[in-house]
């Protein structure tokens, strides 16, 4: 465990980690992002939430640069984001990302899908990386599978994986793209305690889910999105029970007829 | 049988060429296709255009013509290939063999290309795209996790480009290496009578030289396969 997951919980106090300054993007004309202002602090832990085609998925890609901007800067930790080349390379390895399909490398086991970055990317030693990736497998209860192929796994046990993947590369910051929304109902909840136990210690997190309850235990914000816009933010209890703007009253009530 | 038989040396030799042809071809458009894929799935413009104009001309171009090519057209631009000139047993490599080397190669390069393009197409991108957010180069996202699953889905279309190139080096006979198809029109010519069982007893030599192939394909496929 690393000093940093040791920590006390401290919500939003820590320094600026992840500043979006007047970001703009477009898709040919398509205006997705417009003008999204966001500082994320260290600790801290971010939900989005917003209607289909919001642009919320494009937010958390530009934050590691999977998509570029058009306008605006974004920094981590201070540094601006690299535009191409090693550098770039570095700063993904600093933000873990895990996606809604969970995209585990098809061709190796659990185990080689967790060392493979800190192998390859961190340069560290083989017996080093595999213990730790024990580790975090044990961690997230795969501890025992650790020579498998994904599809040997459910979709629960694939995401969990993911994220001992991202974690591996001790990140600063974790952005996750609708983690459980491709999951069964029953293995929803495994992949979310994993993700509470997460923002527990101290994981600075973005997270873009419409699981209230993961928002209601786990984050320090909500950040409601739509056409491109973050039109409203608040804590997740005033947003979830008292939402001010039209669109989100209009978003809350879709989600909570069902 | 009997001609066959009686000619054995003869015809071993002849496959000697033929198969020396496939495997130095198959070895060399391995390599330049594998690198002409890179270039045509790769993020530089420049190069992916390249590499698409090759195969578009290559391809639509008939072998026959492509081997002719470099068997006339190459030395008068200065490709005489004259500095080739190896012998191996009875296998004598010269400037023909090496002009119609090249010339298998350039075809079956844009083939390779083709067939692994397809592959690397099969992957999902998501492979690549979690590869990149863990931090590898373009040059690692390629070599840890594109292409291994790429070769993969590309086994079975290789085969098929490779195998088809075995066949292809029946063109040569045509063009002055003493391989397979030139040794049965010698022996046709030869022994006219028994001209249909020539035919076939080299054919099913072809049958069973392709059959070794696709097992190998096969096993290799199987090997491969993500558990
Ligand atoms: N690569 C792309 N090229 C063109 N348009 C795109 C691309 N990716 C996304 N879009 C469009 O941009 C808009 C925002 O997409 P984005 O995926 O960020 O939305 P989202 O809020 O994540 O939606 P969802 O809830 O469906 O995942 C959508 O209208 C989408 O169709
Ligand atoms: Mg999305």
């Amino acid at each position: 465990m690393t000093a940093l997951e040791n920590e006390e919980r401290t919500p939003g106090t820590g320094e600026p980690l992840v500043v979006l300054d007047k970001v703009d993007k477009w898709f040919g004309q398509l205006h997705v992002l417009r003008d999204i202002n966001l500082t994320v602090h260290r600790g801290e832990v971010v939900v989005v939430i917003g209607p289909s085609g919001s642009g919320k998925s494009t937010l958390c890609r530009a934050i590691n640069r999977l998509e570029t901007i058009d306008k605006g800067t974004i920094t981590l930790d201070g540094q601006p984001l690299p535009q191409e080349g090693k550098e770039l390379a570095n700063l993904r390895a600093e933000v873990g990302m895990v996606f809604q399909s969970f995209n585990l490398f098809a061709h190796k086991t659990i185990l080689e899908n967790v060392t493979l970055g800190p192998i390859k990317v961190r340069k560290k030693p083989k017996a080093e990386a595999e213990a730790r990736a024990h580790e975090l497998l044990d961690r997230v209860g795969i501890g025992h599978q650790a020579a498998k192929y994904p599809a040997q796994l459910s979709g629960g046990q694939q995401q969990r994986v993911a994220i001992a993947r991202a974690l591996a590369m001790e990140p600063k910051v974790m952005l996750f793209d609708e983690p459980t929304s491709a999951l069964d109902p029953e293995m929803i909840k495994e992949v979310l305690d994993v993700m509470v136990d997460l923002a527990e210690r101290g994981m600075t997190m973005v997270v873009v889910t419409h699981e209230m309850g993961f928002a209601r235990t786990a984050a320090d914000r909500v950040l409601f999105m739509a056409d491109g816009q973050v039109v409203e933010e608040n804590t997740p209890e005033q947003f979830f029970t008292n939402p001010q703007s039209d669109r989100a009253k209009d978003f809350l009530g879709k989600i909570l007829k069902h | 049988m009997d001609v066959v038989l009686d000619n054995a040396s003869a015809v071993a030799l002849a496959f000697g060429y033929t198969l020396s042809l496939f495997v130095v071809a198959g070895v060399l458009s391995g390599i330049f296709g594998t690198l002409l894929a890179a270039m045509r799935v790769g993020p530089v413009a420049v190069l992916s255009r390249a590499a698409a104009i090759y195969v578009t001309l290559v391809r639509n171009t008939p072998l026959l013509i492509v081997i002719i090519f470099f068997r006339f057209a190459g030395p008068k631009i200065g490709l005489t290939w004259s500095f080739v000139d190896i012998s191996i047993g009875d296998l004598n490599l010269n400037n023909l063999y090496a002009a119609c080397v090249v010339g298998l190669t350039v075809y079956t390069t844009a083939f390779v290309c083709e067939a692994l393009r397809s592959g690397v197409n099969a992957v999902d991108l998501g492979q690549a795209e979690a590869a990149r957010a863990i931090g590898l180069p373009f040059s690692g996202v390629m070599r840890e996790v594109v292409l291994p699953q790429a070769m993969r889905a590309s086994v079975p279309p290789l085969a098929s480009v490779q195998i088809a190139m075995l066949k292809n080096t029946t063109v040569c006979g045509v063009l002055g290496v003493l391989e397979a198809f030139a040794r049965m029109k010698g022996l046709t010519n030869d022994y006219a009578s028994s001209r249909t069982e020539i035919f076939v007893a080299f054919a099913l030599i072809f049958v069973v030289l392709v059959e070794v192939l696709s097992f190998a394909s096969a096993r290799l496929e199987r090997r491969w396969r993500v558990a």
